[in-house]
């Protein structure tokens, strides 16, 4: 194209405009190649604790085992109490006995008792990903010298088995089962608690609150809570529901205290915490989503004589339904991934039973991170590493539900 | 507001001296009209004049507006529609309101009307409603094949008919119009102006709109409206009547330069 002739107080400055756009486009791509690079060295990180090589070695020899030629792994459920019951001293086989009675534990469970009790794996090596790649050869001779009698298996931590076992002391016997249900049975309570009442509260202020320096005050307070850390949140959740509510969060009021539990240290407890620390941020979430739904939509409502409820619940909860799922996504991500406030709560640290109410002792899997992470030995940071998969499964799944959801929603008629 | 006014005379909504605020600000003053029966009142007038907030007044639209308050008097058949004992919703289910955008629900064309008639307790026909609220609307051969479809998949002049159909589904007694083809093509204009002449068989209605000649074309009384003086800046009615004599024999000065196109 020709230059424009010079106009009188005006310089040829395009080409200076040009430049500084590039700059700053540079910048704002490497900031998202900053991102995205520290998100797949935290990916890479957790995958290479949770594959790699063990060395381990039985403590008594299976072979060892066998009743009149059967070997351990066929015989019956019968058998392998009789097995437990002489093996193991009077009192750990009663501790056991007390906490399920033999008779109702299938087999499956039985000899997962007789793997953990009586051969008991030791693990003398553990090797991560990267290595158990790249040294391979190595890490064999090392082992042939070492432990002459270890077997060596490359192994992923993250198993099915992994996924239903129940908690153990065991590296290799034990289970996330009781820490997946937790982090269950406590999202159920958070979201029971904290989406009726959060998106109560935002329709509230919203849409009937009028604008007076206390309900400006409040709303300043809701935002300013949103950003209160979590383990505040957690010495408040100590102080309501464990202590002063305790009749009712464990169930003493309704008759249903279970026997393993003291006190209110229970998964609605941890639920209910949870739910007042996100309560906030779906709040916020869903004032936003209410505050973006058209006037003109409102104005129709209301032009043809709906009340303020009928217009609020055929028009704007549901076109602000998507945007109020969002903020609920949000806010259980946060939920799911908390572990300082269930510290302070009172999660369980090693317990081996399934939550079955409201009412039972918990423990959640950022917990059961936590612990083992916290373990000196090197398997329980494989162990850690695993639980953080299935963690971040869970929350993708849970997450996804919730966008199906809202999908549906924000298929405009 | 009480049941029983049987239409005994000829004016259906009348205002005496009224005033209408936002917060301190007095934006609307002094309007007397009495809007007459069964026939097309415009209400024109340059932008910012307080037209629309004149016509939302009617029917007390302008209350979801936070601090609007006015003075002065409105009735509805002879009755005071801002007295504590009346119910704004029954206002506007009576005095029903087109907006200069056209706004569906994003719902379907048959709920759009469905909705509308079952919150106020509709227990007759529904399919009959339906089909006669788009007859009226002179829709009906437009969508009869789609009427499960989206209110918001049709055109802009078709949803703004679907809009009309809406409000005339409950059978209001004054239709109120906000620049309603403002956001439409000459020829949806155009669709919707020969439908207020049907319309008004059985409506009373009144419209803002800036168009002169659509004033001029359809209604059968006009009301100018203007900024009144240099100091307050409030809009007024500073000339109403036939819409005839107010295009062709304007008594003011001001509304002749506005209606002839010297300024404004």
């Amino acid at each position: 194209m020709k230059e424009k002739a010079v106009v009188q107080g005006f310089t040829d400055n395009l080409d200076a405009r040009n430049r500084k756009g590039v700059i700053w486009h540079v910048l704002f791509q490497v900031s998202t190649v900053i991102g995205i690079v520290a998100l797949i060295a935290l990916m890479l990180n957790i995958i290479n604790g949770a594959f790699g090589y063990i060395a381990y070695e039985a403590r008594v020899d299976p072979d060892t085992l066998a009743v009149d030629g059967t070997p351990l792994t066929e015989q019956s459920q019968e058998q392998l109490v009789t097995l437990l019951q002489s093996t193991l001293s009077r009192g750990a086989y009663n501790k056991l006995e007390n906490e399920k009675p033999f008779a109702r534990r299938p087999r499956e469970e039985v000899y997962q008792l007789v793997l953990e009790r009586i051969i008991r794996p030791e693990i003398v090596g553990v090797w991560n990903l990267w290595p158990s790649i790249t040294d391979a050869d190595e890490i064999r001779t090392t082992v042939a010298q070492e432990h002459p009698n270890a077997e060596l298996e490359f192994v992923s931590w993250l198993t099915s088995d992994f996924v239903s076992r129940p908690q153990t002391s065991e590296p290799l016997t034990a289970g996330v089962r009781t820490a997946i249900l937790g982090s269950l049975w406590t999202i159920l309570f958070t979201i029971l608690l904290a989406f009726p009442i959060g998106v109560g509260a935002a329709i509230y202020l919203e849409e009937y609150a009028s604008d007076t320096w206390l309900n400006r005050l409040i709303q300043t307070n809701i935002n300013n809570l949103a950003g209160v850390p979590s383990i505040v949140y957690g010495i408040l959740g100590l102080a309501i529901f464990v202590r002063t509510l305790e009749p009712l969060t464990s169930g003493e009021v309704f008759g249903l205290v279970d026997p393993t539990t003291a006190s209110g240290r229970t998964v609605l407890s941890a639920g209910l915490t949870l739910g007042l620390l996100v309560l906030p941020i779906i709040i916020i979430n869903a004032r936003e989503a209410i505050r973006a739904v058209p006037r003109s939509l409102r104005n129709a409502s209301f032009g043809v004589g709906a009340t303020k409820w009928q217009t609020v619940w055929s028009h704007v909860l549901p076109n602000a339904m998507p945007g109020i799922l969002t903020g609920t996504i949000l806010a259980i991500s946060r939920a799911i991934g908390e572990t300082a406030p269930l510290v302070v709560v009172g999660a369980s640290t090693a317990i081996s039973f399934d939550p079955s109410s409201p009412f039972s002792k918990f423990t959640t899997l950022p917990i059961q991170i936590y612990q083992w992470t916290s373990r000196p030995q090197d398997e329980f940071r494989s162990l850690a590493a695993a639980t953080i998969l299935v963690l971040l499964i869970l929350l993708l799944s849970l997450n996804a539900s919730a966008v199906l959801l809202r999908n549906r929603f924000s298929r405009k008629f | 507001m009480a049941t029983n006014n049987i239409p005994n005379h000829k004016y259906v909504i009348e205002t005496s001296d009224l005033e209408i605020f936002y917060g301190s600000f007095k934006a609307v003053t002094g309007v007397n009209m009495k809007i007459e029966r069964n026939k097309i009142t415009a209400i024109i007038g340059p932008s910012g004049c307080g037209k629309s907030t004149l016509l939302r007044a009617f029917n007390r639209m302008n209350e979801l507006y936070a601090g609007t308050s006015i003075q002065g008097l409105v009735t509805f058949e002879g009755e005071d529609i801002y007295a504590p004992h009346v119910d704004p919703v029954e206002v506007r289910y009576r005095i029903g309101m087109v907006f200069q955008k056209p706004n569906p629900f994003p719902k379907s064309i048959y709920e759009n009307i469905a909705w509308t008639a079952r919150i106020h307790g509709y227990k007759g026909n529904m399919n009959e409603l339906v089909e006669s609220s788009l007859r009226q609307a002179a829709l009906w051969e437009e969508v009869k094949d789609k009427l499960h479809q989206s209110g918001l998949s049709l055109s802009g002049g078709q949803q703004q008919r679907l809009c009309i159909a809406r409000a005339i589904s409950i059978k209001p007694e004054v239709i109120l119009m906000d620049e309603p083809a403002s956001a439409l093509d000459p020829i949806a204009t155009l669709r919707i102006e020969e439908l207020m002449q049907e319309l008004k068989k059985n409506y009373t209605i009144i419209i803002v709109t800036h168009n002169m000649q659509q004033a001029a074309r359809a209604s059968d009384y006009t009301a100018m409206m203007m900024l009144s003086g240099e100091g307050e800046r409030s809009g007024t009615v500073i000339e109403f009547g036939e819409t005839n004599r107010i295009f062709t024999n304007p008594k003011h000065k001001r509304t002749e330069d506005y209606v002839t196109g010297r300024f404004g």
